[in-house]
């Protein structure tokens, strides 16, 4: 295997990822992510040089609109599905003592 | 004939004609999902009061002359990663487990608007990244033809109840061929459109920029009809393409005469099983004989589609599963320290195993110092894929090939080796990083009694050469069998795990 993934690396795209993995889960994804790198290090054998990189097949631009309100107050249905509520907001852990 | 096994296009007209009332249709429907469902599980949630109460909704306005349209009446199953105001919207995860959305998906509200009656919700690859619907939450899919084997992904739990009978039509999504892969092995009809013709306002996102809503149905004809009520031009959707040819069903017309059909030496290589390549061939050499001109080509390029995918989707699933957080939807862990750590803990117990791998591979490409060398890198190779298309459609009308290297493996195997199963994407995934549209449809049965896709693809606007190429094949081929009518070939299924959501 080409790519050996350290635990390092693996440590900073948890966080990145928000993701916390157990060890085991750690050395799976080590291993997994080396084998997919290799995989995608394919790509260097082309030649891109010049090649600008495309994100969006068809050349569109911005698209604007009026600054209108269009949808109506749903802050029921919509805090209904938030794990926790109160006084109609959402509920988060303490963020700072 | 019983009516669960009439087209949709056939049940509207038999609706509209008061032959029968789109009630009847509903109740004839839900009573062939509870008698069967349990032994294909095609759903994660069956919405039978609601879809009686819109059905009778619907029977309303038809019988008062408002909706006329070819699909009035008719009960449609929607994959379970486009939202529905009021109904469960699940993404097949534990992390939207009880999550309830407040509005519908564009293109579900074009349905509704054309007198659709949603049945509920079906099973698919947790949020669509998989090949196989194995990577639900909900318990797998299994393929009507034969429940030892997958229906294919991620819109498993479509194309499956479209092949039992258990729809008349279904939408899924197709990100890398997650509607023309499944609709292969369930032996359905499943087409791609244009990326832009249908609105992804409501669709869940994996990767925005390759994910595109499409019709899987029994036949050619349905899909066409699907495909004209959903493409819209939506404002919500900043990538929604504004097109005046969406009359779809305009392009249902027996005739080949003189349409180009090119078929890439690179999708008949190595590792295509010799029936599926026969069965393809055979196909081609059908509509050669109605007056297509029909030549092999060399795409170029093919071997590097996959890896380009997986770095773009990885990088935008990343990106669009952040919103997964535990505080405004779905699933908060119990136990936590903070708010950091409530992040990470709901989202590693939310997710499971193919996401994160997913999710930790697009924070890495997209992380700084790799950024360049893998995500742009993918980005312009994505762009030399375009150009070997575009000097393609210069010369065809069409391009031909299998659509998937065999037909439905077996329950399994596929999750033993992700990359093998990346590797089954390779006819299919090029088609989303170009843009283009791509349909498939039966064209033969293997030694297993397993159905066979054949795969149009067409350049990007052109939907309605490939409902042609593909309607006049359908013809000349007749009619396919149903896979609820193969259910002889299928070992009795273990007791599947009880995880339905009622």
């Amino acid at each position: 295997m080409a790519n050996i993934i350290s635990d390092e690396t693996i440590e900073y795209v948890g966080i990145l990822a928000k993701l916390e993995l157990s060890a085991e889960e750690k050395e799976q994804a080590k291993a997994d992510m080396g084998r997919m790198l290799d995989y995608i290090d394919k790509l260097g054998e082309l030649d891109t040089t010049g090649v600008e990189p495309l994100s969006h097949v068809f050349p569109v631009q911005n698209v604007f609109r009026e600054d209108v309100v269009t949808n109506s107050d749903m802050r029921e249905e919509l805090l209904g599905n938030a794990p926790e509520q109160k006084d109609g907001m959402f509920m988060v852990p303490r963020t700072f003592e | 004939m019983s009516i669960t096994d009439m087209t949709a296009v056939e049940v509207a007209a038999a609706i509209r004609a008061g032959k029968m009332t789109a009630v009847e249709a509903a109740e004839a429907m839900l009573a062939r999902i509870e008698e069967q469902d349990k032994r294909y599980n095609c759903y994660v949630t069956v919405d039978r009061a609601g879809a009686l109460a819109q059905a009778r909704e619907v029977q309303a306005k038809i019988r008062a002359g408002e909706l006329t349209g070819p699909l009035a009446g008719v009960p449609v199953a929607v994959k379970d990663n486009m939202c529905t105001e009021g109904l469960l919207t699940t993404c097949s995860s534990k992390i939207l487990g009880n999550f309830v959305p407040a509005y519908t998906a564009e293109a579900v509200l074009k349905l509704k608007e054309a007198g659709a009656v949603i049945l509920g919700k079906t099973n698919m690859d947790e949020f669509a990244m998989g090949s196989t619907t194995e990577t639900s939450a909900y318990g797998v899919t299994r393929n009507p033809w034969n429940t030892g084997h997958v229906p294919g992904g991620s819109s498993g739990g479509s194309a499956a109840a479209v092949a039992a009978g258990e729809c008349w039509y279904a939408l899924g999504s197709d990100t890398g061929g997650s509607i023309r892969q499944p609709a292969s092995y369930c032996g359905v009809v499943g087409m791609k459109p244009t990326y832009g013709t249908v609105s992804r306002y409501g669709l869940i996102a994996y990767g925005s920029s390759l994910d595109q809503i499409g019709p899987l149905t029994k036949d050619v004809t349905d899909c066409a009809a699907v495909l004209e009520a959903i493409a819209s031009h939506d404002e919500k959707d900043s990538t929604s393409v504004e097109r005046q040819d969406t009359d779809f069903t305009s392009a249902l017309v027996e005739d080949v005469k003189g349409m180009r059909i090119g078929i890439p030496n690179d999708y008949l290589g190595d590792g295509l099983d010799e029936e599926v390549k026969a069965a393809v061939l055979k196909a081609a050499a059908d509509l050669e004989g109605k007056g297509a001109v029909v030549e092999r080509f060399d795409l170029s390029l093919v071997e590097y589609a996959i890896p380009t995918y997986y770095t773009i989707a990885a990088a935008e699933a990343s990106s669009n599963l952040e919103r997964f957080d535990g505080i405004k939807y779905g699933y908060r862990t119990e136990a936590y320290a903070g708010l950091h750590s409530m992040y990470k803990k709901s989202r590693s117990e939310g997710f499971g195993e193919e996401v994160k791998r997913r999710i930790m591979l697009g924070s890495f490409v997209l992380s700084s110092g790799y950024y360049d060398a893998y995500y742009l890198k993918a980005l312009r190779v994505k762009a030399l894929i375009k150009k070997a298309f575009d000097e393609a459609f210069a010369k065809y009308d069409v391009i031909l090939g299998p659509v998937a290297p065999t037909t439905a493996p077996e329950l399994g195997y596929s999750l033993l080796d992700p990359i093998r199963m990346y590797l089954g994407d390779i006819y299919t995934i090029a088609v989303n990083l170009a843009g283009l549209p791509g349909i498939s449809l039966p064209c033969g049965i293997d030694k297993n009694g397993l159905p066979i896709g054949l795969q149009l693809i067409g350049d990007c606007f052109q939907e309605k050469k490939l409902i042609q190429t593909a309607y006049t094949y359908e013809r000349l081929r007749g009619v396919f069998p149903s896979g609820k009518d193969q259910e002889i070939n299928s070992p009795e299924p273990d007791e599947k795990e009880e995880c339905r959501h009622e």
